[in-house]
């Protein structure tokens, strides 16, 4: 019989709270601003989107205790069982002046209105401690998720630049305090399941994966919330009670990067920000794309299994999955079955998932050599926008023929989906640049896009056949074939 | 020694320490006391139609819910119109007119209690046809919501006539959201009598204050306007705030409790005005050497259901739709049209930045027409000796802009990088490049002639320190660091000494909106009146406690000298205050020269002029219409600079924020008049990686303004915000290539990704 624990524990800032009267949706930032009355954390969207609630949550993982930015107005209460919150009250310099991000904030006049302020200052807090010396591009992507309206942004950047030369991390209280901090953290795992109700909301925070299947099994109707990236927002902006929900987001055993002999193993827990390094490691295409998936906050915060299991025709994983050949593992108590990650995807709102079944991983085969691989998003905004069409190419070349192709979209239907018309075009066609525009030609064969307030029907479509054409002049010729992040 | 934040010194922003911190206060940060309600709205689901019935028993059964307030709870007037035209309710009570609309408030025990509430509601609307935008407006024969301007001078029609080349043309302008990080907010709590003390986040407290007691039904001298500050303004908290400062009053009076409300982010974008959108048609006639002879314009703007500042903001499209340039034969008109959509209000330019965008159309028009760099068309257009009069009859007088593009094009090196970009361009490839150096010229003054006026109030402490007050409010530009440098030197002390305190209705009275770039031009001269006041007072104390003459006396760092003695200015503050010399003095400012007519469309509505150039290079992916801004270089003119750092941060941000407006800032209304951008997922401000890497900003050091201004500096508020024009011309260059620049693209505003793909591939086609 598994261990009950009735009131989740966690550190803020100095203290240690425990808290038993917690419901299923109850944000981070409620909590800071009405309960405790920490005002320097503010609400700018309640969706995850302006950063202004940004707020370090550090969190103890094989890998020791790492602090990451994240949104507290999406931040689930519940899911901060074991952590250590640290809000803008908690900054303060090595002789207890101003910190040095604040004083570079200062000095190069990073503040007009002050509101977005404080984020900005905790996502400049975040990356100084990881890396003192950041690029012009580290810190337009520690950014993302930010928005300031006052300043454009340029002295912001300067102060992100020169915040090291009032001092490194090595004195800071995060880092001084680290060993005892994550001490205190350890302290307070007792490896129970933990399970928090107010007015009926019911959030549950399961012992480990085996006891979320359990737990899943059991009650199929529950919520299920990784990093609530998504859910966060039924809350926030739809008021829909999300109780019971189980909470997965600390689940160490859905948040392992693995690679085996069939592939890179991602467990569905794991956060875009966890999932870089690997992902990019064995895929080079997938580095810009993956900076212009939402913001810093809300890539530590999402999954990439909760990007498939949500079953959005917009989410960014899975078109260049697809294309990579990805297959997804879902499980239902102790039973796993595995299929082709675009099988999952059945239609508009509805996934190849029984009740009670999870997204548990997702494997993504080692690139076969001789495959050419693309990965594009298209949005109204380069970074922390939706895509109005996202692509994934993955195109075999043998013997100057196109032996094999595997081309999936975003945005251009109900479900991320193959563009099977368009395959074939290309299969057994010689490879250059005609094949591709008459696989371009083809495509509207594949989809019907919809017109919406991110982009029109017509626009999504010549986009879509466009990226043939780049995905031609990226492999095919030497010109400058796209616009790339560059660094200065 | 000289004193610490003087005027004309780099200095941080007051608040600057608090805001890193977290430790700035906002409306929302001020502690509840106990008992506090929360309001939320409740809104139309329907853009036009007559309201059948109202059920809110559902709402009123809702956990934690007080009670609702209704057109019938308004014990005054029903209408928080700004100017006075009594078509802008609360609440209606028969008619809906935008989707979106408030149509009741429920007041529940916590903010969730009323919102989950609000959305209970059962309304019964019989849906009457709705007309969205401006064209539809005139086609369908929609009224305009307020009186229309003409500005005319010379023969437009004769010009035209006489003129070699003649281009007719329509551009399409967007609106734009706000997107202030704090939204809208305001917090009553009920005092005895009438009385109602009211803290929210408005631009313009005495209007709110105004607007509370119309609606009230009880004198203005029972409501009091607190602000510190605000987490950002651009004009959306100008009048829109009326709405929440009412509901936040009416419900503290009926309930007699303190009383807040804070509309989420989506509540706020769709329930509040944004700047106008505006649909253009214009003709200009030009010679063969690309100068202009005549131009006719009509501005048709999608002013929504109401006039709110539609008059005001039309108008000042047509003052800026010369931009910097002569036209020697010239008829401009407005339609300010009224439609199913919410009520557009002020921005940050306040129709100026549409106007001046259809001016360089034009420009862009004869400069393809020509085969001519636009630079060349820009410059043989300027307002000179000779060709100095505007459409509404003002000379413009420091003609300083060719100096200040001269200096930008020779600083930015323009020529050999336009070479660059056209030899690159010429290579075919898939990414093009486009480079643009465009002007602005912006009238500084109210043309609500009355506005420009201020009040300040100072007081020396016996310690010698100081407390000031003015009319103006603090929204993130600076304003109070740069009057509290006024103030500073004028009595010769360090800022330090220098408190800078909440704007409140009860200290300065009758004030006018933190608005149209004026605040430090009226503010600081009235604090300025001020300070000379007590002065004075001092001058003539020190004259007869030590019988020396007046000019034997005078202030310097931290003391003052008289005669041959020097005392440290908290002594002789303390002196003064036991000889019972009044140490408090109230201001007063208001700007010279201007006047205006508008039925005649001819005067002088601005004191001065404010300039500045800018120049943008681009990159622009010709498969998907997505760009990025490589370059800008900006020279902008504030005058003798207040205080330099805080200018270039109005200029930078400015700048920025017309490039959103004119990129990825787009607002997409569905069939049945839902706003579907209403939330920063959805509507799209520039983030940090859109800003360029190469970002010059200068100020013009060597400007002064020749009128008889605060330190002779000018306002900055918002002209740099037209400068984001520069951008949008050099994506149009980068489009126009796929055609050999043959023709003007001519891209509608905002030109998201997909404006700017469906452009090239219409000249593609063409081609």
């Amino acid at each position: 019989m598994t261990m009950v624990r009735r009131e989740i524990r966690f550190l803020l800032n100095d203290d240690e709270i425990r808290l038993g009267e917690v419901g299923a949706g109850d944000t981070l930032l409620d909590f800071l601003r009405i309960g405790q009355r920490l005002t320097g954390t503010k609400e700018g969207c309640a969706e995850g989107d302006c950063g202004a609630c940004t707020v370090l949550v550090g969190r103890l993982s094989d890998a020791g205790l790492r602090y990451e930015p994240v949104n507290a107005c999406i931040r689930l209460l519940a899911s901060l069982d074991g952590c250590h919150v640290v809000t803008v009250e908690h900054l303060r310099g090595t002789n207890g002046g101003v910190h040095p991000v604040q004083r570079a904030m200062v000095e190069h006049h990073g503040s007009q209105c002050g509101f977005c302020t404080p984020g900005i200052v905790m996502a400049l807090y975040a990356l100084w401690m990881e890396t003192p010396r950041p690029s012009e591009t580290q810190v337009e992507i520690a950014l993302q998720g930010n928005l300031c309206r006052c300043t454009g942004y340029a002295p912001i950047v300067r102060a992100a630049l020169a915040a090291a030369d009032h001092g490194g991390p090595e004195g800071d209280i995060l880092v001084t305090e680290r060993a005892r901090v994550a001490a205190a953290l350890a302290g307070l795992r007792d490896g129970a399941r933990v399970e928090v109700t107010r007015d009926g909301q019911r959030a549950i925070l399961p012992a480990d994966v085996d006891d979320f299947a359990a737990v899943y099994a059991a009650e199929p109707e529950a919520t299920v919330v990784a990093g609530a990236t998504d859910v966060g927002l039924w809350v926030t902006k739809f008021l829909r009670d999300i109780g019971p929900a189980i909470l997965i987001g600390h689940l160490d055993g859905l948040r392992r990067v693995e690679e085996g002999a069939d592939g890179l193993s991602i467990g569905a827990g794991v956060s875009y920000s966890q999932a870089e390094a690997a992902l990019i490691g064995a895929f080079a295409h997938l580095q810009e794309y993956w900076h212009r998936i939402a913001g810093w906050q809300v890539r530590n915060m999402g999954t990439i299994g909760g990007n498939i299991a949500n079953g959005s025709p917009i989410g960014d994983v899975p078109p260049v999955l697809i294309a990579l050949g990805a297959r997804v593992v879902l499980r239902r108590g102790a039973e796993r079955r595995e299929l082709p990650l675009e099988a999952f995807f059945l239609d508009y709102g509805k996934q190849d998932r029984a009740p009670g079944e999870f997204v548990e991983s997702v494997v993504v085969p080692q690139p076969e050599p001789g495959v050419l691989h693309g990965a594009w998003k298209v949005s109204k905004r380069r970074d922390e926008d939706i895509s109005s069409v996202a692509a994934g190419f993955a195109v075999t070349v043998t013997e100057g023929r196109i032996s094999d192709a595997r081309i999936a979209f975003g945005g251009m239907a109900g479900v991320p989906k193959r563009a099977g018309a368009a395959e074939a075009a290309l299969i057994g066609a010689p490879f250059d640049g005609a094949s591709f525009a008459r696989a371009a030609e083809v495509l509207p064969q594949d989809f019907k896009p919809l017109s919406d307030w991110r982009a029109s029907a017509e626009y999504r479509m010549r986009v879509a056949q466009n990226l043939f054409l780049r995905f031609w002049a990226v492999h095919g010729s030497a010109e400058r074939a796209e616009l790339r992040r560059v660094e200065a | 020694m000289s004193v610490k934040g003087a005027t004309h010194q780099a200095i941080a922003h007051d608040s600057a320490a608090k805001h890193v911190s977290g430790r700035a206060e906002y409306t929302d940060d001020i502690p509840e006391p106990v008992g506090t309600l929360h309001a939320c709205l409740g809104l139309s689901e329907v853009a036009h139609g007559r309201i059948l019935g109202l059920d809110l028993s559902g709402v009123l059964a809702a956990a934690g819910v007080v009670g609702v307030l209704t057109a019938d709870d308004i014990p005054g007037a029903n209408d928080i119109s700004p100017t006075g035209m009594g078509d802008d309710p609360v609440f209606p009570a028969e008619t809906v007119e935008f989707h979106g609309q408030p149509l009741f408030a429920v007041v529940a025990v916590s903010r969730d209690a009323a919102r989950r509430a609000a959305v209970r509601a059962k309304v019964e609307i019989e849906p009457l046809p709705h007309v969205l935008d401006p064209v539809g407006a005139i086609e369908a024969g929609y009224p305009d919501v307020t009186a229309p301007l003409k500005l005319e001078r010379g023969q437009v029609a004769a010009g035209l006539a006489g003129s070699a080349h003649r281009i007719k043309g329509r551009m399409a302008i967007g609106g734009q959201d706000h997107m202030y990080l704090e939204g809208h907010i305001a917090f009553a709590m009920p005092g005895e009598d009438d009385d109602v003390v009211v803290y929210s986040s408005t631009q313009h407290p005495s209007e709110a204050q105004h607007m509370m007691a119309h609606v009230l039904g009880v004198p203005s001298h029972s409501v009091v306007v607190n602000v510190r500050r605000m987490g950002g303004g651009f004009g959306g908290k100008e009048t829109q705030m009326n709405l929440f400062a009412a509901v936040a009053a009416l419900a503290a009076k009926k309930w007699n409790r303190p009383v807040k409300i804070r509309p989420d982010r989506d509540q706020d974008m769709i329930a509040t005005g944004k700047r106008h959108d505006f649909v253009a048609d214009y003709e200009v006639g030009f010679d063969g050497e690309g100068r202009i002879e005549a131009v006719e314009g009509l501005f048709a703007a999608r002013c929504g259901f109401s006039a709110d500042l539609s008059g005001p903001v039309t108008d000042r499209a047509l003052f800026h739709a010369d931009n910097a340039y002569f036209y020697p034969h010239v008829r401009l008109r407005s339609r300010p049209m009224k439609t199913n959509t919410v009520s557009n209000t002020a921005f940050r330019g306040f129709g100026g930045p549409q106007g001046v965008i259809v001016a360089e159309r034009m420009i862009e028009e004869i400069a393809y027409a020509l085969g001519r760099d636009p630079l060349e068309i820009r410059k043989a257009n300027f307002y000179r000796e000779g060709g100095d009069v505007t459409p509404y009859h003002q000379v413009v007088e420091d003609n300083i802009l060719e100096r200040i593009v001269g200096e930008l094009e020779e600083s930015s090196d323009y020529q050999s990088r336009r070479r660059a970009v056209m030899d690159d361009n010429a290579k075919g490839g898939i990414i093009r490049r486009g480079i643009a150096l465009t002007p602005v010229k912006f009238g500084i003054s109210f043309t609500a002639t009355w506005y420009n006026q201020a009040g300040a109030l100072v007081h020396v402490y016996s310690d010698g320190s100081i407390m000031l007050n003015h009319g103006g409010t603090e929204m993130g530009q600076g304003l109070n660091i740069k009057v509290a440098q006024v103030v500073a030197e004028a009595f010769g002390v360090d800022i330090e000494r220098v408190r800078i305190t909440r704007t409140t209705t009860e200290k300065v009275p009758n004030t006018s909106a933190t608005a149209a770039s004026s605040g430090s031009d009226l503010n600081g001269m009235a604090a300025l009146d001020a300070c000379e006041q007590i002065k004075a007072r001092l001058v003539d104390f020190a004259c007869e406690s030590r019988g020396v003459a007046a000019d034997e006396v005078a202030f310097l760092p931290g003391r003052v000298k008289i005669g041959g003695e020097e005392i440290g200015f908290d002594d002789f503050i303390r002196q003064a205050y036991v000889a019972r010399v009044q140490l408090s003095a109230a201001g007063f400012y208001k700007t010279p020269k201007i006047h205006w007519d508008r039925e005649k469309g001819q005067g002088r509505p601005f004191y001065y002029f404010a300039y500045g150039a800018a120049c943008s290079e681009v990159s622009v992916d010709t498969l998907t219409g997505e760009y990025r801004v490589e370059r800008v270089d900006i020279l902008h003119d504030v005058g003798h600079s207040l205080n330099p750092a805080v200018d270039r941060g109005q200029v930078e941000g400015g700048f920025i924020q017309g490039v959103g407006w004119l990129t990825s800032e787009e607002l997409w209304w569905d069939g049945d008049g839902r706003l579907r951008t209403h939330a920063p997922s959805t509507y799209k401000i520039p983030l940090a990686s859109d800003r360029p890497r190469v970002f010059n900003v200068a100020l013009a050091e060597w400007s002064q303004n020749p009128e008889r201004t605060i330190k002779r500096s000018k306002a900055v508020g918002e002209p740099p915000f037209m400068l984001g024009i520069s951008v949008f011309e050099a994506i149009s260059m980068a489009v126009a290539s796929v055609a050999e620049y043959r023709e003007c693209p001519r891209l509608d505003a905002p030109a998201t990704p997909e404006r700017v793909l469906m452009a090239i591939e219409r000249l593609k086609q063409e081609r």
